[in-house]
């Protein structure tokens, strides 16, 4: 029986009996969790806007008996309002706690991971660039230590190329080691920006063929990662 | 693992179990019921299940629940065909019937769009409405999804597909509860409250808030 406080963002949630939300919260000291959200359905919720997906809150929960337990305070940290009134943003709002809720553990605190989802989010809300959700995806497979390599051949580690995509193996191929997926040269570029401390200049950039090709591969090699198919990243693609 | 009723009582149990809301202690108390009352009772109960699973589709026109072709409120023609209401599901124009402020059509999208489930708008009557726009010739369309992400994200996607000449869209407002305290309205709420207010007195009398 007791409470606790924790900085959450809402990874997603969904409907509980008649009024009620499981919200699943990636909390900043307690990592992943469910939660339940009482009574938020109903028109006069006290915190029912604050808990929607993708809200930055400070939360108190009530230690529940079982998995789940109940939220009993929520206060909103940071609102992302132009993220809610713009549908390529709230897009890849959605891409970014997609990724999250998959690569996350259960209660198991990764402060890095989110810090990483907020500034993320706050990327999207401020300048929505075309190339933010497949950079937090390489970002992402960086920090769980499996980036793919895009630098030399994961053959031979030859470093002067021309090089195919081969993500299943972990990065590219050299054209002595065998075939792949075609990539551009530009792509590869973006995507050794990305991870090599050129961020800022490839969120730059505008959209284009060369941000759709990034953004497919990265795609690609968080999904292999996952050994699953991400949704949010498909719907409304045009 | 033996069960201690005979299999009649418990797949009534487990069938009672799946309903929503209802947890296995429910659902033992509701058999129990069903088998101590007047057989008429029970019997009652199955027909009005089945009636309703064979008699109940979707209305041709705005897929809300009907049991014709048509629904009740497109099958009645005092309704106004110009102006039509967006809603997520059927339950939500039995919402809007009951402020008997409307007099247009519906149109029920049967879901949202929702990233985190896959849920996009081809899986959703949209294009249904398009068409209906111009065979109907309806001059306003009232966005009623709910004002969550899911129905917020919905209302985006209709207003960009729905700018059209000579076509009104029009978002449901959000604001505060009648009954309850602003003390207690959550910052979004109020804000958009704020946002949407309307002039009731002096200069700008009549015409909407000025921003």
């Amino acid at each position: 029986m007791s409470l606790y406080r924790d900085t959450a963002v809402v990874l997603r949630t969904h409907k509980l009996g008649e009024a009620d939300r499981v919200v699943v919260l990636m909390g900043r000291a307690t990592g992943k969790l469910r939660a339940v959200a009482k009574g938020v359905r109903r028109t006069g919720s006290k915190f029912g806007s604050r808990l929607e997906p993708g809200s930055h809150v400070q939360v108190q929960l009530h230690e529940g008996r079982g998995e789940l337990d109940i939220v009993t305070q929520a206060e909103s940290v940071e609102p992302f309002p132009r993220t809610r009134e713009d549908l390529s943003r709230l897009s890849r709002a959605a891409a970014l706690l997609e990724a999250v809720d998959q690569v996350a553990q259960d209660r198991e605190p990764a402060p890095r991971l989110f810090d990483m989802l907020v500034g993320g989010l706050r990327t999207v809300e401020e300048r929505n660039p075309p190339l933010v959700a497949a950079a937090f995806y390489l970002k992402l497979l960086s920090v769980e230590g499996v980036a793919p390599e895009f630098d030399r051949c994961v053959g031979c580690g030859d470093e002067d190329g021309p090089f195919a995509l081969l993500l299943e193996r972990g990065g590219v191929h050299c054209r002595a080691c065998g075939s792949g997926r075609p990539v551009t040269d530009e792509a590869l570029a973006v995507s050794r920006a990305v991870l090599g401390g050129g961020l800022n200049a490839a969120l730059a950039l505008p959209e284009g063929t060369v941000t759709h090709e990034v953004e497919a591969l990265a795609t690609t090699a968080l999904e292999g990662h996952l050994e699953r198919r991400l949704r949010a990243v498909r719907v409304l693609h045009d | 693992m033996g069960s201690a009723y005979a299999t009649a009582v418990q797949d009534l149990i487990d069938a009672l179990g799946r309903l929503p809301g209802i947890g296995p202690k429910s659902a033992q108390r509701i058999a129990f019921h069903l088998l101590k009352a007047d057989p008429e009772e029970s019997r009652r109960l199955a027909t009005a299940i089945t009636e309703a699973k064979e008699r109940v589709g979707f209305c041709e026109r705005c897929f809300n629940l009907s049991e014709g072709p048509l629904c009740t409120v497109c099958s009645d023609d005092r309704r106004d065909a110009h102006v039509v209401c967006v809603v997520e599901e059927p339950r939500d124009v039995v919402a809007i019937e009951r402020t008997r402020e409307f007099k247009g059509r519906y149109h029920v999208l049967q879901g949202a769009i929702d990233h985190l489930q896959g849920v996009g708008p081809e899986q959703l009557r949209i294009r249904e409405l398009l068409a209906r726009i111009g065979e109907e010739q309806v001059a306003e369309v009232i966005i009623c999804t709910n004002p969550n992400l899911e129905g917020e994200a919905t209302a985006l996607y209709l207003t960009k597909v729905l700018d059209m000449p000579g076509l009104t869209v029009s978002r449901i407002a959000s604001g505060l509860p009648v009954g309850g305290d602003l003390e207690y309205a959550d910052e979004l709420t109020l804000g958009r409250a704020l946002e949407g207010r309307r002039v009731v007195g002096g200069a700008g009398a009549g015409d909407p808030a000025a921003g």
